[in-house]
């Protein structure tokens, strides 16, 4: 048993290898012989750790109330973030205690399949989980069956829909969903698709309960969570926290820059939070006032010899080239919204009629994609605009930015591959 | 059939992945639809009153003249 003040939780007993079934029965006391109710998730406040941050018994309890045999539990493990290796992290420490939950989960909701889901871009990850799977078949013939899958990687493969539609149909390619909320479904079945870190804290739930798992955190954001901090750090690191941590506390352990000029919150597809705020606790409550969030777990320092501009462009063109182009808000004006931050970052002549048509395009494309993808992006576009916005105003001007002409920077984006290369199948 | 019941709105809705941005809409529901600088709709997401005849017929104009059949009329209950 762990004690509930402790952290870390999720990574108790993290070595360089990860923890075997024995190993990890012996950190964290035998599994259970029953899954959690449904009211020790709820009692539990636990909300999903990928980003939407939607509470997992809610979830939970839509499935459950559906009739079907075959129904599903997905565990996502995608980790589309570039700049996240949350997942990464937590499954090369201890991957029984995702499975756990996943088990847990499908006894909620009555499943029979669990399917795992990691990218086959990452084979380490895809090894510790065949390992760890085959240690479980091997123990055990009861519940529900695990298989592993492995999509291509692609930022909106890790989408909800666009993961269940590869399992279905071989595509990682996001579906249009009108009604919230939408019950996803392989064939007949219905599906509960929970992040990676989500079904390790449900094997906690599981193990010790609901008010174990409130002792940390704030009362409406119990619980820990798992940060990828990058940018200008010492060393990028994934840290567990408790939710409410100060931001200050959590740069400060992950030995960050303590006097940044901006941190970008969330992952590619979140917000910039201006380093005024550094006292605010690490809350979606707390930040969402801020027009900030907490998403899935990424904060990227950028230092005051940093230009925001630079380093949202760089990642608008990424983000560009990773749209499925399936819809035409998407596929055209992404690009467009990248090429006018490209000449607001570099072109001076350009600067002041590129920010005007960059304000429309942002109002223009929002809300229409079948996914959120566009979403996402013109939401950091703006948050770039407001945040930095003494030196847009710099930019407009055409006053000289040194930051914009050197070639060091701080979020890492991968490296462009041509539309006719991208992988989907 | 009775008499219709004129209360109640809706709203034209698109399916983004069908539409290819062939534009039609705009032609046959302009009050409506207009259309953004690639050719994709961009459509009025309050609620129209049913009681706005014009405006409905127009809708089904343009659902039933897209190429794509990416449109769709969702009834909403609660606008006034």
């Amino acid at each position: 048993m762990i004690s509930p003040d402790q952290l870390p939780r999720v990574l108790h007993q993290a070595a360089d290898r990860p923890l075997t079934l024995a190993q990890h029965e012996e950190a964290f006391g035998p599994m259970p012989p029953s899954a959690p109710s449904l009211e020790q998730l709820e009692a539990s406040g636990l909300t999903g750790r990928g980003g939407a941050g939607f509470p997992t018994w809610r979830k939970a309890k839509l499935i459950r109330e559906l009739r079907g045999h075959n129904k599903f539990v997905i565990v996502n493990a995608m980790e589309g973030e570039p700049a996240a290796h949350k997942d990464r992290t937590l499954i090369s420490a201890n991957p029984h205690l995702v499975l756990d939950g996943a088990e847990h989960l499908a006894g909620i909701v009555g499943a029979k399949h669990i399917a795992v889901c990691v990218s086959r871009d990452n084979p380490v990850m895809v090894n510790h989980l065949q390992r760890a799977i085959h240690e479980r078949d091997r123990r055990s013939m009861r519940g529900a069956t695990f298989e592993l899958h492995t999509p291509p990687w692609r930022y909106v493969a890790g989408e909800e829909s666009a993961l269940v539609h590869w399992l279905d149909d071989n595509e990682s390619l996001p579906q249009y969903r009108p009604r919230r909320p939408h019950i996803l479904r392989i064939g007949h079945a219905p599906v509960l698709l929970d992040n990676a870190e989500t079904c390790a804290h449900v094997g906690l739930i599981g193990r010790y309960g609901g008010d174990w798992f409130r002792r940390l955190g704030t009362p409406s954001s119990p619980g820990s969570t798992l940060v990828s901090v990058t940018g200008a750090v010492a060393r990028p690191t994934v840290l567990e926290v408790a939710l409410g941590t100060p931001l200050h506390s959590i740069l400060e352990r992950a030995g960050a820059d303590l006097d940044p000029q901006a941190l970008l919150m969330g992952g590619y597809g979140g917000a910039w939070l201006d380093a005024r705020h550094l006292d605010a606790p690490y809350t979606n409550d707390a930040l969402g006032p801020l027009e900030s969030t907490v998403g899935a777990g990424v904060i990227i320092v950028l230092p005051r010899s940093g230009c925001g501009i630079v380093e949202t462009q760089r990642i608008a063109r990424w983000m560009a080239n990773e749209s499925a182009r399936q819809c035409g808000p998407c596929a055209f004006g992404l690009p467009a919204i990248a090429e006018d931050l490209a000449h607001l970052a570099f072109d001076a002549r350009d600067a002041a009629a590129a920010y005007e048509r960059l304000l429309d395009r942002c109002g223009a494309i929002e809300g229409r994609g079948a996914c959120r993808h566009p979403d996402g992006v013109v939401r950091l576009v703006r948050s770039a605009l407001r945040v930095f916005a003494a030196h847009v105003e710099d930019h407009v001007r055409g006053q000289s930015c040194v930051a914009s002409r050197s070639t060091h920077h701080y979020t890492s984006v991968p490296t462009l591959e041509r539309e006719e290369e991208l992988i989907w199948e | 059939m009775g008499v219709r019941r004129r209360t109640g709105g809706f709203v034209l809705l698109v399916n983004p992945i069908l539409c290819d941005g062939f534009g039609h809409c705009a032609e046959l529901a302009p009050d409506l639809v207009r259309m953004d600088e690639w050719g994709y709709p961009i459509i009025t997401t309050e609620p129209v009153p049913l009681a706005n005849l014009a405006a409905l017929e127009s809708a089904r104009y343009a659902v039933r003249g897209c190429p794509r059949q990416a449109l769709r009329i969702e009834r909403v209950s609660d606008h006034p």
